[in-house]
């Protein structure tokens, strides 16, 4: 079992670094928008730090977004897919190998980037601290929520615009707790670690439904 | 192991495609599935393989340890499964790790099926019929008992025909079962053979 879920994750890393593909884009994506966001709002200092985190985390979601509908597809197109169901292990492996090499290449990526892109955007040292905790644990979240959207459209050819009307929705409550935990770093009524905690537990339950449901969606075919 | 296929019967959408299909194999058994395009030949592949469910009928397996029939079969079939941004070497080494018992190196596979040079190549450079050799070759680095192929001649020279033929020869002479759909007779030591035909207007479901 993890000699499949090791040939399958350094397969996938290999491929991303290789084509130079969807982890590169995720990240030039979410610099992209952190970027324009102070030319748009004018160089207003407080303004910008106080809507920093909510910029980044909305950045980030997009960011992961934009590579989603090429995890599962890309193997559709060239027959790997029906490779991967021969396996010697349960589909759901397979999910998580594949998710976690997606994550290595675009989730965590944006977290390292975060303190960087804080800058633009006037972050304080405390509230830096804040956004990189909660990218890091917030976007796997993101990442196996889109898994089961990209087992389900991954037979379609053009899958994008349904995956990300799909996932959406589903993607909000993660959103809305990595926004408020990196602002309750900055102070306020509610102690950090009660949003951040809750961060924790969208990420492990998403874990768990994400794997089950894109496993079953991938199980089911064409 | 041994195969025993059952009255199976196969219904996409509103269209049936075969039904009543009975056949057995035991070890060393060939089967030939012949039929004309869209009759149902690779569709009866994907049944096999575990890709879509049957409706009606059995496929049942024995002897084939505590594995059940997707872990123990190796799947050739249109698209190559192969990754073109990848070598060919490396294609094949993420096959054997992936896919368990592991048999042949892949410098050896590839030398099996005449493309050692090519060992250090990216897929995406090589030929149609090139890609095909070394998805044949995946079926050397991962023993497996049954080999699903789906047309494997096409795109192949005759001496790579002549090569195919020979693995296949092997793999039964090892208890090895082997079912292929084809178009050209594929000139194999008795070969078992089903076609499948058409249903008759009268027949399909209104």
């Amino acid at each position: 079992m993890i000699r499949s879920f090791r040939a399958l994750l350094i397969r996938d890393l290999k491929l991303a670094a290789r084509v130079g593909g969807s982890g590169m884009m995720g990240l030039v994506f979410f610099l992209a928008i952190v970027t324009l966001m102070p030319f748009a709002l004018g160089p207003d200092l407080n303004l910008l730090s106080r809507i920093g985190p909510a910029i980044l985390w909305i950045a980030a979601l997009l960011a992961t977004l934009i590579g989603l509908d090429r995890l599962f597809q890309a193997d559709q197109e060239d027959g790997s897919l029906d490779l991967l169901r021969l396996a010697p292990v349960p589909m759901e492996v397979v999910v998580v190998a594949k998710v976690t090499a997606h994550w290595l290449v675009t989730g965590l990526p944006l977290a390292i980037a975060a303190p960087f892109l804080g800058l633009l955007v006037a972050l304080s040292p405390e509230a830096i601290g804040a956004m990189v905790a909660t990218l890091l644990v917030g976007t796997p979240a993101l990442t196996f929520v889109g898994a089961v959207g990209a087992a389900l459209t991954a037979s379609l050819r053009r899958g994008g615009l349904i995956l990300a009307i799909l996932v959406l929705p589903f993607m909000i409550p993660t959103l809305i707790f990595g926004v408020s935990a990196a602002n309750a770093a900055l102070g306020g009524t509610v102690p950090f670690a009660t949003p951040f905690l809750i961060l924790v537990a969208l990420s492990l339950f998403a874990a768990v439904v994400g794997t089950v449901g894109a496993a079953a969606a991938l199980r089911s075919g064409e | 192991m041994r195969l025993d296929v059952e009255n199976l019967a196969c219904i996409r959408g509103e269209r049936r495609i075969f039904s009543d299909l009975s056949f057995a194999l035991g070890p060393g058994e060939a089967l030939l599935v012949t039929g004309r395009n869209g009759a149902g030949k690779s569709t009866l592949l994907d049944l096999l393989a575990g890709w879509l469910t049957p409706a009606a009928g059995a496929v049942r397996v024995f002897e084939a340890g505590d594995r059940t029939l997707p872990e123990s079969l190796h799947y050739v079939g249109h698209r190559d499964a192969l990754k073109s941004a990848l070598t060919a070497r490396e294609n094949l080494e993420f096959a054997r790790d992936f896919l368990g018992s592991p048999a042949l190196s892949p410098p050896d596979a590839l030398e099996a099926v005449g493309l050692a040079h090519a060992a250090a190549l990216p897929v995406a450079y090589l030929s149609a019929g090139q890609r095909r050799r070394i998805a044949i070759a995946r079926l050397l680095v991962a023993h497996r008992p049954l080999w699903l192929l789906d047309e494997p001649t096409a795109a192949l020279d005759t001496a790579s025909q002549e090569t195919l033929r020979k693995m296949m020869e092997q793999h039964r002479e090892g208890g090895g079962l082997v079912i292929a759909t084809t178009h050209s007779p594929l000139p194999l030591r008795d070969a078992k053979e089903i076609r499948i035909e058409r249903p008759t207007p009268a027949e399909r479901p209104a």
